[in-house]
C-alpha cells in the first residue's frame, strides 16, 4: 500500500506547527547544525584525518542525494567540484526560484518551515568553508521573502548565524535577495548574472562552471531548497542511514506537485522510486483518480518542460539485471516508479518533481500552445536558436488553436523543435522549451493534424490588416474558421 | 569588414608563438596549433577550436565572435562537433585495432569560439549534423529579419547575406507575422539603429563597454523582441561609436555619415594612414570615381588594433571642398608649373646663405620632409615645422594632431622641440634678415607671423590644399594634395613608418609635393633622384640615419618600428 513518507514534511504539515524559531527548537531544531559543527576530526585508517567539513561532505557523497531542483545531479559530486585551492572565498546560493510551472514543492517549505531550510544551508556552508550565502528567492514568493527575513533575524539573535556560531568559531551570514520575476533566473548561471545585478543571461560553459567560475567569479555552490534541506537529514542520520530512503541511487524522499485533473491535488512526500506514476495519479493517498466520467490522457511527469507521456503508452526499459546482463522490459507508463532514473530511461524525466495529469476533457493542442507561450515569454534571448525557436513555435500553436491550423504545421513544430536543444544553446532553456513540442506533437499528432486540417486555407500572402480581423473572430467565442475568412475579406474589401 | 585574420596575423604584437603545441585533428587532417593563443587582450589562453580550425586554414562561421571582443558564444553560428580520445580506467589512451587512439563523440555541439582544443581532440566542421545546425540558425536568424537588402547598407558585406548563401536554406517554412522592432533609432549623433535587422549578437555592447569603457548600450525587453537600446535619456555618443558599424556584422547599426549614400561594391578600397593624429590608425579609404566614401580601420595589432576614433573618421570632407586651391597663381594669375618651378629654382639658386625661411608642415610625408631638408640644406635655410595639439584619450586619439611629428623631426625639418624656431622666423621676416619665405601646409599668419612682414619678402612661395590668410598672400601659389591624393609615409608618435597610398586624383593642377619638390632638389643640386615614390623612399632610407635599412617593400601593410 503506498504512503507517504515524510522526512522533509515531517513537522511542518502538522497542525500548530508555526514557523518562527520556537516552534522550531521545541521539534529538535538545530539539534543537527551542533552535532555538525562540533563533529570531532576523525582518523582515517591511513592515518589521515577527515576534519569536520570533510566529514559532512563525504556523508553526502554516501547519500547518494541528487539535487531536487531539475537536473538531478549529484549533490556530493557538485560539490567536490568546488575549486577550494583558488584563495577566493566560496559562495553557497539556494535556488529558491521555483518558477518551472506545476511546481509548489520548495515554497511549503519556505512558508512552512522555513529554519529547517536554514538549518540545512548552514551545515551545508560550513561543509564547503563558506561564510557568505544567498538564498535567491523567486520575486512573486513576497511573504516567503518575509519569513525568510524573519527567520534569518531570529537565528542571527540566537546566535545560530553570524559570527561565531554556537560558539564554535565559524562565522556565516546568510541574505535573501529577490528575484524580479524571470524564469531563466531559476538557471544557476543566470541566478548568478542576476545576483549580481545585470540581465540574467546565463554564462557559457565552459569556462564559467560555478563550481570555479561563479558569484562575481569566485567558486559557487547552488542548491535547491529541498535539497538544502536534505542536508541537514543527512548529517542528522548519516549518509548511509539517508541512502537505505528510497532506491538505490535515487536516495531520500521527494517531493512530488501533483497538480491538473485529479481529485485531490497537493503536494506530497513520498520514499524516490518506490510510489509508481499511476499510484501518485489514482492512489487514494495521492491524487485520489481522476474527475468523474473522465479518461486519463495525458501526464507530464517531471514540470512542464519534460517530455509528456500519453495515457496506454508503453515504454521499454533497459536495465541491468544483477547478473549484470542488460534486459528489456516493457511497462506501462503508469507503472513506472517515480524516481529520476527510470523516468530518463523511459524518455523524460523528474525535473522539479512536478507530476500534472491532464484528462480527455482538455485538447493536447492547447495545452501545448499554452507552455510553448509561457517559453516564448521566458526566453531571456540570449542565444539564437531558443530566442527565435521559442517564440515561432508559440506562434504556430496560438494560431493552430484558435482555428488558422495548417496540415503542415504539426511538421514544422517537430523540425524547429528540433533544431533548438541537445547543446545548440548556452542553457537547458532550449532544451525546456522544445522538449514538450517534441513529445506533444509527435505522441498526439493525430490532434494536432485534424486542427491543421480544419483551419482556413493558408494564404501565403496574408494582408496584415485581414490576419488581425481574423484572429480577433477566431478568438471572440469560437467562430467558425469560415466565418472569420469571411469577415477578413470583408474587411479587406473595405 | 573582415574578421577573418590569417593565422600569423592572430598573433598579436608582443606575444610570442607558444613553443608548446598540441595535436588535433580538424576534419579528419592532422594539424600541429600552438597549446595557448592570445585572447581579445593578448593574453595567451588555452587555444579555442575555433582558433585552432583557423589555424588549419577551415573556416567557421561566427556573428558573435571577434577576435578583440570578449566571447560571448551567443549566436551559435560556430557549433561544431568534436570527439576525444577515449580513456581506459588505467586514463590511458584506448587504442583501435590499427594502433589509432580511439575517439569518442560528444553527444552535444560544442561553440567552437569557446571552447579549449584538448590533445588528441578531433573537431569536425563539415558534417551533416554541423551543415543542419548551421541551417537551423540561419532560419532562426532570418525569420524575423525584415529581409530589406536591397535598401540596406550593409548589403555586399553582409554576414548574414554570406552564410545564408553558403550554409543557409533557399526557401522559408515561416509563416507568421514577424516580430516588429524600432527602426531608425538614433542610438546616437553618428549612429542609426535598426532593431529588426539585429541579430542581437552583442558586438556593439561589448566593443562599447569593454573597450571603450563606456557602458552605452544594453539589451532592453526579452526573448526575441529583445533589442539594444541606450539608457533612456542617454546619447551613444562616444569618441569610438562609428567601430560598431564595422563591427556590426549586420546592416542594424550604420553610420549617419555613410548611411544610403554608396552600395559597398561599388567602392575602391585603398590602404592608407589616418591622418588626424600622431597615432596613425591604419585605415581603407573607401572611394567611387575620385570621390571619397568612409575611412574604415584596417586591423594592426602594433597601432589601432581593429578601431579608429569617430573624429579621425569622419575628417574628411575637407578634401572636397569646393574652395580646394586647384590652380597655380604667380602672384594673382593662373599660370603653369613649369613657369612657376622655372621662377622660384630661379630666385633660389641666387639667394644668399640665410636669407630663405622654410616653414613646413608635419602633415607632410617622411618623403617630402626629407626633400624639404635637402632644400634647407642646399639654401642654409632657417626650417621648422609648427605643432598642432589637441586633447588626447586612453584609447586611439593621441594629443599631437600632426601625423607625422615624428618624420619632421627624423629628417631634420625642425628640431625635437618642434615650433621653437617660429618666432625667430618670423622675427627675421620682419627684420629683413629672410628675404624668401617657402611655406608648406600652413598658414604662417595664424601662426603668429605679422602678414604686414609678409609683404616685405621678396618671394613668397606658399603650397596649401585649401585658401588661408598666408596663401591670398603668396606670390607663388602652388596647390598640393591631401594624404589621399598621394602616397607615402608617415612615422607614428611611437615612431611606426608606415605607408599609405593614393586613394583618388587630386584636384585640378593639384600635384603630390613630392613630385615638384624631387624635381627641384635635381634641379638646384644637380643630384639625381628617382622619380617614383618607392624609389624616393629607399634613397631617403639610406640617408636618414633613423631609417636606415628600411625599404618601401619591406614596410608591408603594417609597417615598421624604428626608434625615435
Amino acid at each position: 500500500m503506498p504512503a507517504e513518507y515524510r522526512l522533509i514534511l515531517k513537522h511542518a504539515l502538522e497542525p500548530g506547527y508555526t514557523p518562527d524559531l520556537a516552534c522550531y527548537l521545541r521539534h529538535g531544531g538545530y539539534e543537527t547544525l551542533r552535532k555538525g559543527l562540533t563533529l570531532p576530526p576523525r582518523t582515517l585508517p591511513d592515518g589521515r584525518s577527515l576534519s569536520p567539513q570533510e566529514q559532512i561532505r563525504e556523508e553526502v557523497v554516501k547519500s547518494g542525494l541528487r539535487g531536487r531542483g531539475g537536473a538531478g545531479f549529484p549533490c556530493g559530486l557538485k560539490w567536490s567540484f568546488v575549486d577550494r585551492r583558488s584563495g577566493k572565498p566560496i559562495y553557497l546560493i539556494c535556488n529558491a526560484d521555483e518558477s518551472e510551472p506545476g511546481t509548489f514543492k520548495d515554497r511549503q517549505i519556505i512558508y512552512r518551515d522555513p529554519h529547517q531550510l536554514l538549518e540545512g544551508m548552514i551545515l551545508a556552508c560550513f561543509a564547503n568553508d563558506v561564510h557568505l550565502g544567498f538564498i535567491y528567492i523567486r520575486g512573486e514568493f513576497t511573504e516567503g521573502a518575509r519569513i525568510l527575513e524573519r527567520a534569518l533575524a531570529e537565528a542571527r539573535d540566537h546566535g545560530l548565524l553570524g559570527k561565531n556560531i554556537l560558539g564554535t568559531g565559524y562565522d556565516l551570514d546568510i541574505l535573501v535577495h529577490r528575484g524580479a520575476g524571470a524564469y531563466i533566473c531559476g538557471e544557476e548561471t543566470g541566478l548568478i548574472e542576476s545576483l549580481e545585478g545585470k540581465r540574467p543571461y546565463p554564462r557559457i560553459k565552459p569556462p564559467y562552471f560555478p563550481a570555479v567560475l561563479g558569484l562575481y567569479l569566485c567558486p559557487t555552490i547552488v542548491n535547491n531548497v529541498e535539497t538544502l534541506c536534505n542536508i541537514k537529514h543527512i548529517v542528522a542520520m548519516g549518509g548511509s542511514e539517508f541512502a537505505k530512503i528510497g532506491t538505490p541511487n535515487n536516495t531520500g524522499t521527494r517531493l512530488v506537485s501533483l497538480s491538473g485533473h485529479v481529485r485531490r491535488p497537493g503536494c506530497y512526500e513520498i520514499e524516490t522510486g518506490k510510489v509508481t506514476l499511476g499510484e501518485l495519479i489514482f492512489d487514494p493517498a495521492f491524487g485520489g483518480g481522476l474527475r468523474e466520467g473522465r479518461q486519463l490522457q495525458a501526464v507530464i511527469p517531471g514540470g512542464v518542460s519534460a517530455k509528456v507521456f500519453r495515457a496506454g503508452e508503453r515504454v521499454s526499459l533497459r536495465r541491468r539485471g544483477l547478473d549484470g546482463k542488460e534486459v528489456v522490459e516493457e511497462r506501462d507508463v503508469l507503472d513506472l516508479p517515480y524516481d529520476f532514473d527510470t523516468l530518463i530511461a523511459a524518455g523524460s524525466m523528474s525535473g522539479s518533481g512536478a507530476v500534472i495529469v491532464i484528462d480527455d476533457s482538455v485538447s493536447m493542442v492547447d495545452v501545448l500552445a499554452n507552455i510553448s507561450a509561457f517559453f516564448a515569454h521566458e526566453s531571456c534571448g540570449q542565444c539564437t536558436p531558443c530566442r527565435e525557436g521559442s517564440l515561432w513555435m508559440a506562434k504556430i500553436l496560438k494560431r493552430l488553436a484558435s482555428g488558422r491550423g495548417r496540415p503542415r504545421d504539426a511538421e514544422d513544430l517537430l523540425h524547429i523543435a528540433d533544431n533548438i536543444p541537445g547543446g545548440r544553446t548556452i542553457c537547458a532553456f532550449g532544451d525546456a522549451c522544445s522538449w514538450p513540442v517534441q513529445s506533444t506533437v509527435s505522441k498526439f499528432k493525430e490532434q494536432f493534424l485534424a486542427r491543421g486540417a480544419e483551419g482556413e486555407p493558408y494564404r501565403k500572402v496574408a494582408q496584415p490588416a485581414a490576419t488581425s480581423v481574423a484572429r480577433l473572430s477566431g478568438t471572440g467565442g469560437g467562430a467558425h474558421p469560415a466565418a472569420s475568412a469571411l469577415a477578413s475579406s470583408v474587411s479587406t474589401a473595405s | 569588414m573582415s574578421t577573418a585574420a590569417p593565422a600569423s596575423q592572430l598573433m598579436g604584437d608582443g606575444v610570442r608563438p607558444a613553443t608548446e603545441t598540441i595535436r588535433i585533428r580538424v576534419n579528419g587532417r592532422e594539424v600541429e596549433v600552438p597549446k595557448t593563443m592570445p585572447d581579445w587582450q593578448g593574453k595567451p589562453v588555452p587555444t579555442t577550436m575555433l582558433q585552432a580550425c583557423e589555424w588549419a586554414g577551415v573556416t567557421v562561421p561566427h556573428y558573435c565572435y571577434h577576435p578583440k571582443l570578449p566571447v560571448a558564444g551567443n549566436c551559435r553560428m560556430c557549433l561544431v562537433e568534436y570527439g576525444t580520445p577515449a580513456l581506459g580506467p588505467d586514463r590511458q589512451p584506448i587504442l583501435n585495432p590499427d594502433g589509432t587512439p580511439r575517439i569518442v563523440k560528444s553527444p552535444r555541439p560544442a561553440i567552437a569560439c569557446a571552447t579549449p582544443v584538448t590533445p588528441g581532440m578531433e573537431i569536425y566542421t563539415d558534417t551533416p549534423g554541423v551543415k543542419a545546425m548551421r541551417a537551423g540558425v540561419l532560419e532562426f536568424l532570418l525569420i524575423n529579419h525584415p529581409l530589406d537588402c536591397p535598401i540596406c547598407d550593409q548589403a555586399g558585406e553582409c554576414k548574414l547575406q554570406e552564410y545564408a548563401l553558403d550554409y543557409g536554406e533557399a526557401f522559408s517554412r515561416f509563416g507568421e507575422a514577424k516580430v516588429h522592432k524600432p527602426k531608425a533609432v538614433d542610438l546616437g549623433p553618428r549612429i542609426v539603429f535598426d532593431a529588426e535587422r539585429c541579430i542581437l549578437c552583442t558586438r556593439c555592447i561589448r566593443f562599447t563597454r569593454d573597450i571603450v569603457g563606456d557602458d552605452a548600450l544594453g539589451i532592453v525587453h526579452r526573448g526575441s523582441y529583445s533589442t539594444i537600446a541606450t539608457a533612456p535619456g542617454r546619447a551613444f555618443d562616444n569618441n569610438y561609436t562609428l567601430n560598431t558599424v564595422d563591427l556590426c556584422p549586420v546592416g542594424a547599426l550604420t553610420s549617419r555619415d555613410f548611411r544610403f549614400r554608396m552600395r559597398v561594391w561599388f567602392l575602391k578600397e585603398t590602404p592608407s594612414i589616418c591622418p588626424s593624429c600622431g597615432t596613425g590608425c591604419n585605415i581603407r579609404i573607401g572611394s567611387r570615381q575620385g570621390r571619397i566614401y568612409r575611412y574604415t580601420p584596417r586591423p594592426n595589432d602594433a597601432v589601432n588594433s581593429h578601431w579608429m576614433c569617430d573624429y579621425g573618421r569622419l575628417n574628411y570632407k575637407w578634401i572636397h571642398r569646393p574652395d580646394r586651391l586647384q590652380k597655380v597663381e604667380i602672384r594673382g594669375r593662373v599660370s603653369s608649373w613649369e613657369l612657376a618651378s622655372d621662377q622660384i629654382l630661379q630666385q633660389l639658386r641666387v639667394a644668399s646663405p640665410g636669407s630663405v625661411g622654410l616653414v613646413a608642415s608635419a602633415r607632410l610625408s617622411n618623403e617630402e620632409l626629407w626633400l624639404l631638408s635637402r632644400l634647407k640644406a642646399r639654401l642654409h635655410a632657417l626650417s621648422d615645422a609648427v605643432p598642432r595639439e589637441g586633447e588626447g584619450d586612453a584609447l586611439l586619439l593621441h594629443a599631437d594632431r600632426n601625423p607625422n611629428t615624428q618624420g619632421a623631426r627624423l629628417t631634420g625639418v625642425c628640431y625635437t622641440e618642434m615650433g621653437s624656431q617660429l618666432p625667430l622666423i618670423w622675427e627675421r621676416i620682419r627684420t629683413g634678415q629672410i628675404r624668401i619665405l617657402l611655406v608648406f601646409g600652413e598658414d604662417v599668419i595664424r601662426q603668429g607671423c605679422d602678414p604686414a612682414s609678409l609683404d616685405q619678402l621678396e618671394m613668397l612661395v606658399v603650397c596649401d590644399v585649401l585658401p588661408n590668410a598666408t596663401t591670398a598672400k603668396a606670390h607663388f601659389l602652388l596647390p598640393g594634395c591631401a594624404p589621399a591624393e598621394k602616397s607615402g609615409t608617415f612615422t607614428n608618435v611611437h615612431g611606426r613608418v608606415q605607408r599609405f597610398h593614393a586613394a583618388i586624383p587630386p584636384p585640378g593642377e593639384a600635384r603630390p609635393e613630392w613630385q615638384f619638390l624631387a624635381e627641384w632638389v635635381t634641379r638646384l643640386t644637380g643630384e639625381s633622384l628617382p622619380g617614383h615614390l618607392p624609389g624616393l623612399f629607399n634613397r631617403m632610407a639610406s640617408e636618414v640615419r633613423a631609417f636606415q635599412g628600411l625599404t618601401w617593400s619591406e614596410l608591408g601593410d603594417l609597417g615598421r618600428l624604428v626608434p625615435v
